[in-house]
């Protein structure tokens, strides 16, 4: 395992770290550590400007390969951008979709055309994009996705019809990515199509959910005959799944150390909190806090562990652990928060429900073990990749 | 590498019959094993520097074949020799007491360190054994407990405090052989039969100058030194342990029928053992970034300043894995789990012997809490 970064990768923060601090000034000032999870509704056309910004400045598709109009910066730069930009408090990506999801998908499976068309709109910042995975009856079991695609061979083009669900951010982006049946007979994984869609058409309706946060970041999203051209859908017309199931590979790790930095800030708030009202001095808390710190040391070594493994792309155990790890860790420090705060936590900062970011944090940290695959999801897939137990028998 | 050729070797002399026989023999080891490896894979010799005789590899590389001890329930002098022992006078030893003791140890003499008093503590408080002065040099009187192989280690480097010093004050080391006038040893019977514990008692034990190890009564920031070091390698044990009890518990699950199925394809049992992969590999990684840092601390490197919190995460984590999985594998094992005829007990037992040793978690929770909330301690977390 390797603690240090080269010096190469030094002079890389030395950059991005200066870049930071002189852009995300000025007008970009109030930025600063807004718009992440549980705040994604936040200042949404400002965060918007800052990725124009972000690309001005060339940090956009850093980790793209540069023959895409990509950065081709290595995995370990992108650590340490993802990891500066935290540290720097910057906010929330809007672009985050766009740049981690759709981008690396277009540069696997899409044809020149659809790079050509969509790339430059993610990389400027300009066009945003969201995505049309979960149906309200196929979440943990999302191959039972039931938004039909029906094609029309006259106009070239097919047309979507049904409900999409848990859509972060729809109501702010122009394009979803959909997986919808293409072949009505088909159940399961087979049969289903991957397609661009834009959201500004008649067919599409978006409707904010509200959470128990009282804030709204996810949506439902329904299509009734949304058109979508042909040229737009990515990979084979049966072979969405493999296009869905190939955007899982992506991610390496390149953004955990940057995750790290904000629950870092989160735990040092509630340090803070804890010695200034007494709550350091209670025996229990104190074991608390500890352990809070334990897991933060712990995730940062897994992610070292993960950098510093066999580069053959095969997912290590330690890769397959930190999901659960993270999310079960961030719930628990959302509790503690609120048992350090003791009663003072049940009062929010402004009338009638304006929660504090420990309050918001403390709610929104019980979607964090749900969205993205559950604990109990995860604890699956660790028993049957990971040990080889058999599958559950599926109906 | 090292960890391929320490899991072929231990297979060979660590079977579950070989344990099974090592611990209920006095010694608590198998002789002709531990001669072979001080004759034939010279682990003993690891990691002390290349100017004492020894290999000069890294602390990575011993942690690597310490996860395959615990693995394997080796039972031998190993630790409390190279970890206790070796570090002791790596750390804290003269020059002389250097180039007299370590090549003793790469030719395959055994030591230990005792520093733990009656009150069975394990930070500076629980030191009870009392230094005066005495003709030039020094006599000992009082008592350590739960010493590592203390009834036979050959090399014994022991702590003691002057009278009425308390805490971190007052604190120096001494390294000694065993046939010391004064000194009576004796064998404690513990739980936990693959590891050998001992009482010593000093009764006006006299030391010549030679003996003291570092500056007299300014002793406890070495002393930490070496106890963190040697926490950062009971916590590979741990997570050898941890291992194999999944590994063990998994085999059983896929074999094991009822109600028409391998109990290893119901979720209650599945999620179980993927619990039990994350305690191993979060506790794998909390150990694999302590070893990192011991093999820094042990240069002075600049690193090496977080080994106390290193070490203390480390042996947090190490010490429930260790305990989960190994409870866990006795629960998914179920009436045989809880039989003398299989091995999951043995691990079960060795786990609650790591945990207690040199502290638990809380007791590493509360010593990491003292840094982050205490008097002193900055807003900044320093990771």
């Amino acid at each position: 395992m390797k603690l240090t970064f080269s010096d190469e990768a030094e002079a890389f923060r030395q950059k991005i770290a200066s870049w930071l601090a002189e852009n995300l000034g000025g007008e970009f000032a109030e930025l600063r550590g807004r718009g992440g999870p549980g705040d994604e509704h936040s200042l949404v056309s400002e965060r918007k400007a800052w990725e124009a910004r972000l690309h001005a400045g060339g940090w956009t598709g850093i980790g793209w390969p540069k023959n895409e109009g990509g950065q081709g910066a290595s995995l370990e730069q992108q650590v340490i951008f993802h990891e500066e930009y935290a540290r720097a408090g910057g906010p929330g990506r809007m672009g985050h979709i766009g740049e981690t999801l759709v981008g690396p998908t277009l540069i696997a499976f899409g044809s020149e055309a659809q790079k050509r068309r969509f790339l430059p709109g993610i990389l400027q910042g300009l066009v945003f994009w969201c995505q049309g995975y979960s149906e309200p009856n196929a979440g943990s079991d999302l191959a039972n996705v039931k938004t039909r695609a029906t094609f029309h061979a006259e106009r070239n083009e097919w047309t979507l019809s049904g409900q999409k669900v848990w859509t972060s951010l729809a109501h702010e982006s122009q394009y979803c990515f959909v997986l919808a049946r293409t072949d009505p007979t088909s159940v399961g994984h087979k049969g289903l199509g991957f397609f661009l869609v834009n959201l500004q058409q008649a067919g599409v309706v978006v409707r904010p959910i509200e959470q128990l946060t009282g804030t709204c970041e996810f949506n439902e999203v329904f299509f009734d005959e949304a058109v979508c051209a042909d040229a737009d859908r990515v990979g084979a017309v049966d072979g969405g799944w493999q296009v869905a199931m190939g955007l899982l590979g992506f991610e390496r790790g390149a953004s955990t150390l940057g995750q790290q930095m904000l629950f870092k800030n989160e735990l040092a708030d509630i340090i803070r909190h804890a010695k200034r009202n007494g709550a350091a001095r209670d025996p229990m808390l104190r074991q608390r806090i500890a352990d809070a710190e334990i897991g933060l040391r712990i995730m940062r070594a897994n992610s070292l562990r993960m950098l510093s493994g066999s580069s053959d792309g095969s997912l290590q155990k330690e890769a397959m652990i930190y999901k659960l790890y993270w999310a079960t860790w961030h719930r628990n420090l959302g509790k503690l928060a609120m048992d350090v705060l003791g009663a003072e936590s049940e009062i929010v900062e402004q009338a009638p429900y304006g929660l504090s970011r420990l309050q918001a944090m403390y709610l929104f940290s019980r979607a964090d073990t749900i969205y993205g695959g559950t604990n109990q999801i995860q604890r699956n897939i660790i028993a049957e990749r990971a040990l080889g137990m058999p599958r559950e028998p599926r109906g | 590498m090292i960890r391929d050729t320490a899991a072929s070797f231990l297979a060979e002399v660590s079977s579950p019959a070989a344990v099974r026989a090592a611990m209920v023999r006095a010694e608590g080891h198998d002789q002709q094993a531990w001669q072979r490896i001080c004759d034939e894979m010279v682990w003993q010799a690891l990691h002390i520097p290349e100017s004492y005789g020894g290999m000069g590899l890294g602390y990575v590389e011993l942690i690597a074949l310490l996860e395959q001890m615990g693995r394997f329930l080796f039972c031998s002098p190993f630790y409390a020799t190279v970890c206790l022992g070796a570090n002791a006078l790596l750390v804290a030893g003269t020059e002389s007491q250097k180039t007299t003791y370590l090549p003793k140890i790469v030719a395959g003499s055994t030591a230990t360190l005792a520093y733990t008093g009656s009150n069975g503590g394990w930070g500076a408080d629980s030191i009870e054994l009392i230094v005066a002065p005495h003709n030039g040099g020094v006599v000992l009187n009082g008592k350590c407990r739960y010493v590592p192989d203390g009834a036979s280690a050959e090399i014994l480097v022991v702590a003691a405090r002057s009278k009425g010093s308390h805490g971190m004050s007052g604190v120096s080391l001494f390294v000694l052989p065993q046939e010391t006038a004064g000194l009576t040893r004796s064998w404690l019977p513990t739980m936990d039969q693959t590891r050998r514990q001992a009482e010593l008692v000093f009764d006006n034990v006299q030391l010549d100058s030679d003996a003291i190890m570092c500056e007299p009564g300014a002793a406890w920031p070495l002393l930490e030194k070496i106890i963190d070091l040697a926490t950062v390698a009971i916590v590979a044990d741990q997570v050898g342990c941890a291992q194999q009890s999944l590994d063990m518990t998994v085999s059983y699950v896929l074999q094991r029928v009822q109600f028409g199925r391998v109990i290893g394809s119901y979720q209650a049992v599945k999620h179980k053992c993927a619990d039990m992969m994350v305690k191993a590999e979060s506790a794998r990684s909390a150990l694999y970034y302590a070893a990192c840092i011991a093999a820094e601390a042990l240069v002075d490197g600049e690193l090496g300043a977080d080994l106390a919190s290193a070490a203390s995460a480390a042996k947090a984590c190490g010490s429930d894995a260790c305990f989960f999985n190994t409870g866990t594998a006795i629960q998914l094992h179920g009436g045989v789990g809880f039989t003398a005829e299989y091995d999951v007990q043995l691990y079960f037992k060795r786990a609650k012997s790591s945990e207690t040793f040199l502290g638990d978690s809380a007791y590493h929770r509360e010593r990491l809490a003292q840094r982050l909330l205490d008097e002193g301690a900055g807003d900044e977390i320093n990771l």
